[in-house]
Formats: C-alpha cells, sequence, structure tokens
C-alpha cells in the first residue's frame, strides 16, 4: 500500500473551559490517499471542522492537541513549531472555507491576495506571480480572469468567490485540501459546479482532498470513502458506496435515512429521536446509547472501539464478536 | 456616489439652519444687538434710535434672514468687550486653535492606534493592562487637572517648556504658525498632549475592540490558512481593517477636539479661539458666543462631510456599491 | 413601582423582601468579587459622608467670611515645619482652611452633580417617553435636536447655557442661583442618552398587546406603559446616571475652573483648583494639590462603579 498523503493516529482535540476540559475529538484515526476524496460527515458540533483545523494546525487557545499524531506524506506536522508549521499551511495543505463571502479580505483585490499569497510560498517575481495567479483564475473557471483579477472581492458573485477561495487554497500545489463545508454557503445550482471543479481539480493534480460537510448528498456525489463522525469519534469509515448503501453503526444508518421500519415494513425517512449530546455532557460508554434502537448493557459501560467489518471499520458493540448477539437483536 | 455625497449635504445644511435658529435666538434675544453699538448708560431715546437703524422691529423671520446672509458673508456683529468686528477676532485666532487641534489630533492617533493595536494583540501582556489602567485614568481625570500637573512637572519643577502662550510665531499671509519656530515647538507640546490624551484614550479602546474583532473574522483565518506570515496578518490584513472605522473617529473627534480646545486653551492660556469663547462667556459677549456656536457647527459638518468621502475611498464595497446603483 | 414590582409573579421562589432579593442577585454577587469595585463605592460613601457631615467635621466654614483671618493665609500643611494647628492641609491666601475648603466643596460638587443627574434624568426619561410614545413629527423634532446636540460636546452646551442664561438674568449672582444655573445646564447637555434609551424602549413596548388592552377598556395607556417601560429601562438609566454623575461633576468642575461655575465666596472643588492655579508658581503647591487629588479620586472612584455596574447589568448601551 502506498504511502498515504494525509494519516491521522489517534488524535484528541481538548478545549479547556471554566468548567472543565472539553474533548472535541476523542481519539479519531483516518487516513487519505493521493488523489482521494475522504468525506467526513456528522451533525454540527460532532467535531468534523475540529479535525480540519487541527491538521492544519489552526487550533487556537483554549484549544489544543492532547494527543495522537498527524502525519503528512508520512512526516509529523503536529509537533512542528510554528513557523515551520507556517510554511506548510498553503504550500502543503490549502484550506477552503464554508462562506466565500467572509473568507476574502474585503478590503484587497483579488490579484492582491493572491499574489501575496503565491509570493509567500514561493520565489516568484512579482510579475510571475500574477502570471500564475491568473492561470489559477482561469483554470478555477473564472471567466476573462486578466480583466476580473483586479476586481475587489465584493465585486464577484457568491459561486465565483468560492472559485477564488479555491484558486487561493491552490496557489501553492498543494498535496492535501481541507474543505471545510465548501458548499453550504452557495445556491444549489452553483454547489454542484463547485463540486464539480473539485473533483476535477483533485484528480488532476492528485491532490488528497479531505471534504467535511453535513450534506450526504454532496458525499454521495464527491467522496472516494466516507468517516461518518458522532460526538467527537469516528463511528463508521469506509468506501462511499458501502456506507451509504449498507451503514453499519446505528448512527450511520440513522443518517443515511435507511432504517426499515419494524412495524410497516416499508421503507421510509425515519429520524433519529434525540440530538447528538453536548461536549460537556458526553455519556459514558457509547456516545450514541441513549439515541440507539439497539443499545444493550454493554454500550452504556464500554466504549466501543473501530473494527474491521468487511470493507467498514466501525466503532460499534454490535459487530464484536465478543458480544452475545441475542441481546443485540432485541 | 453622488446621490449619497448630496444627501449627506443636504443633512449638513440641515444641522447648520438648526444651530443658525439657535445662534440667532442668542444673538437677537439673549443679548441685545443695540448693545454693540453704544454704551450701557445711553439714553434710553437714542438706544431705541439705534434700534430702529438696525431693524430690529423688523418681523423675527426676516431679521433671521438677515443674520443669515451677514453671517454667510462672515459677519458676526461687533463685540461687546472688544468693540470690534466679531469675524476679525476669530479670524486672528483660528490658526492658533487650529494648529493645537491638529497637533492633538496627530498625537492621539499615532499613539492612540500603536496602543490599541499592541493591547489588541498582546491582550494579556503586562504591559496591555498599563494601557488600560492609563485609559481609565485618562477618561477620569478632568482635562484641565491634566493640564496643570504638565505645567507643574515640566515647567514649574523641570523648567523645560513652557507654561502659557505660543512661543514665537511666524507669519505666513493671514495665517500665523507656532510650527516653525524652536519655541513654538516646545510650547505646542503640553497643550497638545494634554487637548489630545481624553481621544488618545478613545482611539486606543477602539482600535483594541477592532483589532480583536478582526482578528476573529473567517478572511483572518482563511489569511492563516494560506500561511501568510504573521507580520503580513496582523500589520497588512487585520490593521487595514481596523482603520477603517478609526478614520471615522478621528475625523468626528476632530470637531470636539476643537470644542475641547476650550479647557486646554484656558489653562495654558492659548491665543486660540476656545479662550476667546471662555472670556467671552464671563463676559457674557453674545455676539461671539453666538459666532463661535456658528463656526464650530460648521467645522463639525465640514470634517463630517469630508470623513463620508473618504470612507468611500478607503473601502471599496462603499465605493461601488454607490458607483452601481442597484 | 411598588405596584408594579408586587405584581410581577416572582420568577423562582427566593427571598421575597426587597433587600433579600437585592442580595441574592448576580449583581450583589459580582460585587463582592470585586475588591476594586469595593473600594471604590467605599470611596464614593466616604466623599458623600464627608460631604454631608461638612458641617459637623469641617474646623471652619470657609464660606462665613468672620471666621476667615488673613493672618494665616497660605499656611502650609501640618507636617510642614511652618505648618499650624488647627489647619492639617494648609491654608490658601485668605486664610481658609484647605480641608474645610474641600469638604465643603465637596458639598457643592456633589450636589451640583446629583441634581444635575436627576434633572437630566427627568427630561430624558419625560422627552424619550413623548418621543416614543408619540411618534410622528414629535419624534422626528425630539430625535433631531437630540443628534444635532449630540455632535457637540457637553462641556461647550453647558458653557454656552451658561452665558446665556447669565445674559438674561443679568448682573452678578449669588451663589444659590450660579448653582441653580450650573445644575440646568448640566442637566441641558446630558439628557440625550436617557432619551435614546427610553424611546427605544418605549417603540418595544408600544406595539405589544397590553397596550391596546388598556386603550380599549379606556385607561391612560402612557401611564401603564410608564410602569412596564420604567423597569426595563431601569438598568440602563442607572448605569448612565452613574457615568454620567462623573461627567457631570467634571463639568462642574471645569466650568468652574474656566471661571464661569462657582464664585470664590462659594467656591466648589473646580473653584478651589482655579484659586490653587494662581499660586503654582510661587510654592504654595497644597493650595491646588489636595482639592485637585480629591476630584480625580472621587470622579475615578465614581468612574470605576459606573463601569462595574455596567458589566454587571450588561444593559445594551448604544
Amino acid at each position: 500500500m502506498p504511502q498515504p498523503v494525509l494519516s491521522v493516529r489517534d488524535l484528541r482535540v481538548e478545549f479547556v473551559t471554566r468548567r472543565g476540559i472539553l474533548k472535541a475529538i476523542d481519539g479519531i484515526s483516518f487516513d487519505i490517499a493521493k488523489g482521494e476524496v475522504l468525506g467526513v460527515v456528522g451533525e454540527s458540533g460532532a467535531g468534523k471542522s475540529v479535525t480540519g483545523s487541527a491538521v492544519i494546525g489552526l487550533i487556537d487557545p483554549p484549544g489544543r492537541i492532547a494527543g495522537g499524531e498527524i502525519l503528512l506524506s508520512g512526516k509529523r506536522i503536529d509537533n512542528l513549531p510554528p513557523e515551520e508549521m507556517r510554511r506548510v499551511r498553503g504550500k502543503r495543505i490549502g484550506m477552503i472555507f464554508q462562506d466565500p463571502l467572509t473568507s476574502l479580505n474585503p478590503l484587497y483585490r483579488v490579484s492582491e491576495q493572491l499574489i501575496e499569497t503565491i509570493r509567500t510560498h514561493t520565489n516568484l517575481s512579482a510579475s510571475a506571480a500574477r502570471k500564475r495567479a491568473i492561470d489559477l483564475l482561469a483554470e478555477v473557471g473564472i471567466p476573462a480572469p486578466e480583466r476580473r483579477i483586479d476586481s475587489y472581492p465584493h465585486e464577484f458573485s457568491g459561486g465565483m468567490r468560492q472559485r477564488v477561495v479555491i484558486a487561493l487554497a491552490l496557489c501553492a500545489e498543494p498535496e492535501l485540501i481541507i474543505a471545510d463545508e465548501p458548499t453550504t454557503a452557495l445556491d444549489v445550482s452553483v454547489q454542484a459546479q463547485i463540486i464539480a471543479l473539485l473533483k476535477r481539480l483533485g484528480r488532476e493534480h492528485g491532490t488528497a482532498i479531505m471534504l467535511v460537510t453535513h450534506d450526504m448528498g454532496v458525499i454521495a456525489e464527491t467522496a472516494d470513502r466516507v468517516a461518518v463522525m458522532y460526538a467527537g469519534r469516528i463511528a463508521e469509515i469506509g468506501p462511499v458506496r458501502e456506507v451509504v448503501q449498507n451503514p453499519l453503526h446505528p448512527y450511520a444508518k440513522g443518517l443515511m435515512g435507511a432504517i426499515p421500519s419494524l412495524e410497516t415494513d416499508a421503507e421510509r425517512l425515519v429520524q433519529i429521536p434525540g440530538s447528538m449530546p453536548r461536549l460537556s455532557a458526553i455519556p459514558p460508554g457509547c456516545a450514541f446509547n441513549p439515541r440507539c434502537p439497539f443499545v444493550f448493557d454493554r454500550c452504556r459501560v464500554e466504549r466501543p472501539e473501530p473494527i474491521q467489518h468487511s470493507e467498514h471499520r466501525v466503532a460499534c458493540h454490535l459487530y464484536d464478536q465478543s458480544s452475545v448477539r441475542s441481546e443485540a437483536v432485541a | 456616489m453622488f446621490a449619497f455625497i448630496i444627501r449627506r449635504a443636504l443633512q449638513a445644511i440641515g444641522v447648520l439652519l438648526a444651530v443658525g435658529i439657535i445662534s440667532f435666538a442668542m444673538f437677537r434675544f439673549a443679548g441685545d444687538p443695540v448693545n454693540q453699538i453704544v454704551s450701557l448708560d445711553t439714553p434710553a431715546a437714542e438706544r431705541e434710535q439705534v434700534r430702529r437703524s438696525l431693524g430690529l422691529d423688523d418681523p423675527v423671520p426676516v431679521q433671521f434672514l438677515r443674520y443669515l446672509t451677514s453671517a454667510a458673508q462672515g459677519n458676526f456683529g461687533v463685540s461687546y468687550q472688544f468693540r470690534q468686528p466679531v469675524s476679525d477676532l476669530l479670524a486672528e485666532r483660528m490658526p492658533a486653535t487650529l494648529e493645537l487641534a491638529f497637533c492633538a489630533t496627530v498625537f492621539a492617533t499615532g499613539f492612540g492606534v500603536l496602543m490599541g493595536v499592541y493591547s489588541g494583540l498582546k491582550r494579556d501582556s503586562f504591559l496591555a493592562k498599563v494601557f488600560q489602567t492609563v485609559s481609565l485614568i485618562g477618561i477620569s481625570l478632568p482635562t484641565f487637572l491634566i493640564g496643570i500637573l504638565l505645567i507643574y512637572l515640566f515647567s514649574v519643577t523641570l523648567g523645560w517648556l513652557p507654561s502659557y502662550g505660543r512661543g514665537d510665531t511666524v507669519r505666513l499671509g493671514w495665517w500665523t504658525t507656532g510650527l516653525l519656530t524652536l519655541s513654538g515647538l516646545k510650547a505646542l507640546i503640553m497643550p497638545s498632549i494634554t487637548l489630545g490624551l481624553f481621544q488618545m484614550t478613545l482611539i486606543m479602546r477602539i482600535v483594541r475592540a477592532e483589532m480583536l474583532e478582526v482578528l476573529r473574522t473567517d478572511y483572518i483565518k482563511f489569511a492563516r490558512a494560506r500561511g501568510l506570515t504573521t507580520r503580513a496578518i496582523h500589520f497588512g490584513h487585520a490593521l487595514k481593517n481596523t482603520l477603517v472605522p478609526v478614520i471615522t473617529i478621528v475625523g468626528l473627534q476632530f470637531g470636539s477636539v476643537i470644542a475641547f480646545a476650550i479647557i486646554t486653551e484656558t489653562v495654558f492660556q492659548w491665543p486660540g479661539m476656545g479662550l476667546l469663547f471662555v472670556q467671552a462667556v464671563q463676559n457674557v459677549d453674545i455676539p461671539i458666543m453666538a459666532a463661535y456656536l456658528m463656526l464650530v457647527a460648521l467645522i463639525f459638518v465640514a470634517i463630517n462631510l469630508a470623513v463620508d468621502i473618504l470612507y468611500t475611498i478607503v473601502d471599496p464595497r462603499l465605493r461601488t456599491t454607490i458607483r452601481q446603483p442597484a | 413601582m411598588a405596584d408594579a414590582i408586587q405584581a410581577a409573579p416572582a420568577p423562582h421562589s427566593q427571598p421575597t423582601t426587597w433587600a433579600g432579593r437585592f442580595f441574592d442577585s448576580d449583581v450583589w454577587a459580582s460585587f463582592k468579587r470585586s475588591k476594586l469595585t469595593m473600594a471604590a463605592a467605599f470611596l464614593t460613601l466616604l466623599f458623600v459622608a464627608a460631604a454631608l457631615l461638612a458641617g459637623l467635621v469641617a474646623p471652619q466654614d470657609p464660606f462665613d467670611p468672620a471666621q476667615l483671618d488673613l493672618l494665616n493665609s497660605r499656611l502650609p500643611p501640618l507636617w510642614d515645619a511652618e505648618g499650624q494647628a488647627p489647619f492639617l492641609l494648609g491654608t490658601d491666601e485668605q486664610g481658609r482652611d484647605i480641608l474645610s475648603a474641600i469638604l465643603y466643596g465637596l458639598r457643592i460638587s456633589l450636589a451640583v452633580g446629583f441634581l444635575g443627574v436627576a434633572f437630566s434624568a427627568t427630561l430624558g426619561i419625560g422627552l424619550g417617553l413623548v418621543a416614543g410614545y408619540m411618534g410622528g413629527t414629535t419624534d422626528a423634532v425630539i430625535m433631531r435636536i437630540a443628534d444635532v446636540q449630540l455632535t457637540f460636546p457637553a462641556i461647550l452646551i453647558a458653557l454656552l447655557v451658561d452665558g446665556v442664561v447669565k445674559s438674561v438674568l443679568g448682573g452678578q449672582l449669588d451663589g444659590v442661583t450660579t448653582l441653580s444655573v450650573l445644575v440646568f445646564s448640566i442637566g441641558l447637555s446630558f439628557w440625550v442618552q436617557y432619551a435614546r434609551t427610553v424611546r427605544g424602549s418605549v417603540m418595544v413596548e408600544k406595539n405589544k398587546d397590553y397596550i391596546a388592552a388598556a386603550r380599549l377598556i379606556g385607561l391612560p395607556a402612557p401611564v401603564i406603559m410608564l410602569r412596564h417601560v420604567l423597569p426595563n429601562v431601569l438598568g440602563p438609566v442607572l448605569v448612565i446616571a452613574t457615568i454620567n454623575l462623573a461627567l457631570a461633576i467634571i463639568t462642574e468642575a471645569t466650568l468652574s475652573f474656566l471661571g464661569t461655575g462657582m464664585p470664590e465666596t462659594m467656591p466648589s472643588l473646580g473653584t478651589l483648583i482655579r484659586i490653587g492655579n494662581n499660586y503654582l508658581f510661587s510654592g504654595e503647591w497644597w493650595i491646588i494639590a489636595f482639592p485637585g487629588v480629591a476630584l480625580a479620586l472621587l470622579v475615578l472612584a465614581i468612574n470605576l462603579l459606573g463601569d462595574w455596574l455596567r458589566d454587571a447589568l450588561n444593559p445594551k448601551l448604544r
């Protein structure tokens, strides 16, 4: 197996608050290979965005990485000194944020922001950087880039602005792009274009993409593999077709909206009862146990660790051979 | 762009008109314009004649119009105390006040922005806490006490700086300046600090709050995610966005600085308009008070208008939304 | 007021008396947490007590010319070799005991401050109620005046009002009249903030059902509204009033320092500083230093209280 671009090992992120330590990420592991798109889904507060911020080294106090390792192409980056980590950001890892309206500094021209980023990470001259900036804008599909490059951000539409943001993330040809809800703030018609753009760029440049979203539709369309997060842990991870069509974890089943109803036999959308616990009130055992229709005693005391089950890795006692099967079905 | 400026200009004219009414009411009813011509022991018959010759028995609106017309031509009547045209008195004193206000604003802006940026970036540092304490004291201490304290320290005790007056001035046309002589510059130091201290603390607090606000924005987070250097982020991206509201504050405060100069000028016996105004209040010299009010109002609205225009230059969002009507 | 408080259902069954509820509240808790605030409160109380008891505590009545002896003029403080009992903080050029002058001056400064704040609060709350309730042209006129006034610093307005009133009244004014003029001019300079706060609250309340209901059954809506609006704005008004008390005291001191406030025969702290300023260069520093320190401490203490109150009540200011 070739070396993954990103490898996260037992990552833990904590937030120190007056009321105690909150575990935002509690021991997650995953890999992303070259050219692969990993979708990360979950409800808000599940720790998707925090994972992205941790990888790119932008966890601010009172948050901190409390344990685990993050490896970029085999080299640890979570313990780099700030200045070295800064050189990784933007150069080797690009990031795209949710809202293109607020991601761009309103007082600087697009050209200024692009050239500044390019020149921070390369030795290009100002004119070469400008040429590269125009090429980038053309690549992300902005028409007449020579003319548009000197516009201010507010002079672009939302979708065009997100293209500019993507161009900014691509400035130094990064190995990994973290896209944090890149389509959430956009019109539905534009969403598909941006997704198609991301997919194409990933394919053409062999860039690994970590796509954080709460939109299963986007994941199903874009991702190669998907990680389902719940309360700071990965409930299930596996190939996207597998997880979408045949989810194993009860939470993933609920998320896919495909839990067969026992009474009627008909397939219909079933909402998961209750809501995700606050970080300050995560129950012992499996964090999902109060909402789980298949809960049994072991779930309330022992936290399930991820286990390999066919192509999935799933953190659920139901799939642990040592669990008593009869208990589970009841 | 045009519509916006014109709307602002109309508002400014509204304010000026309102102040004009107050100023006229003071001039006409609180003071007796006859006193500008004759002395207090003039017989009643003669006063009546002067009254008629001044048109004071015309209907009030007519008198108001006449007052506004002459005010627009720079004629504000004659001072009771000095027996000189008020406009001459004000023109003679204006350079002193404007120079003082300008220096105070430069001082306040320079130090205020520096201290604000520092305490915004290093919120929990010792120096930031010192700045916060200084700003509380700066707001609590009355201006005149600060002036007196400075005089006691630097004039009485150390003897470094002059305690009153403008020092030597140079005449440039009708303008007199103290900026070109050593004694003039020395004389400017303490009054500028005294006058600017309050504005400095204000600017510092605003810059600090803005800086904290801006540092939390998405575009700063995105700038960090792009791996820009801390310096580029703080002093390029954050500072520029912070300074947009500061321009407004500095501009709007310039009017207050001119008005607050009243106190500073009295403490330092600075021969400006403020000192003239205080003497006018002490001696109930209504024409000077009315004219001063009009003049300050004029400066205020002129600055407001200038700030609005400047704003559109600094903030491209505003510029185009105005240029391209939706 | 009392009715409104009783009528409101108790949110949680805790102490029912007024005082009991106060000591149970977050405001009190935050007060106990901050040592600085407690010190400021203590200092403020001390100043107020000193001002109230000036007649009993002060060794001399500085307003009574008969008690002044020119032979005692310009004596340094007691700890200086040339100091003389009973003049603890020395005397000024008229033989006035500085300590007594400060105590009596404090009384005037605080009186002008409190009365000025009371006047501006009443004026502001009244105009705010009227503007908010009447709406339309009345509202527009009042708020326009507020806007225009807000562009000018309070000190300029106070000076102007002071000058105009004096010219209308004419001649030399006695101490009490001057004091009233000061209260009037300070009151007129500080009403805007109250009016804005109250107006905002009225605008919110005006459209609520109970007002319509009150109108329907023929109750005087403004009175009902006053009862509902006042509790809402009590917090913000209290904060504005505290901060304005400091401002009013500074304004009075400034006017007196500029020579348009209290006369030398009935000096406030500002007047004392004005007198002392004349002796700055001749080495008699105590004439200005002690009144200056007293004024600075008083204003600082009240400002600290105001800051704390703003944070504790956290009303939506501005």
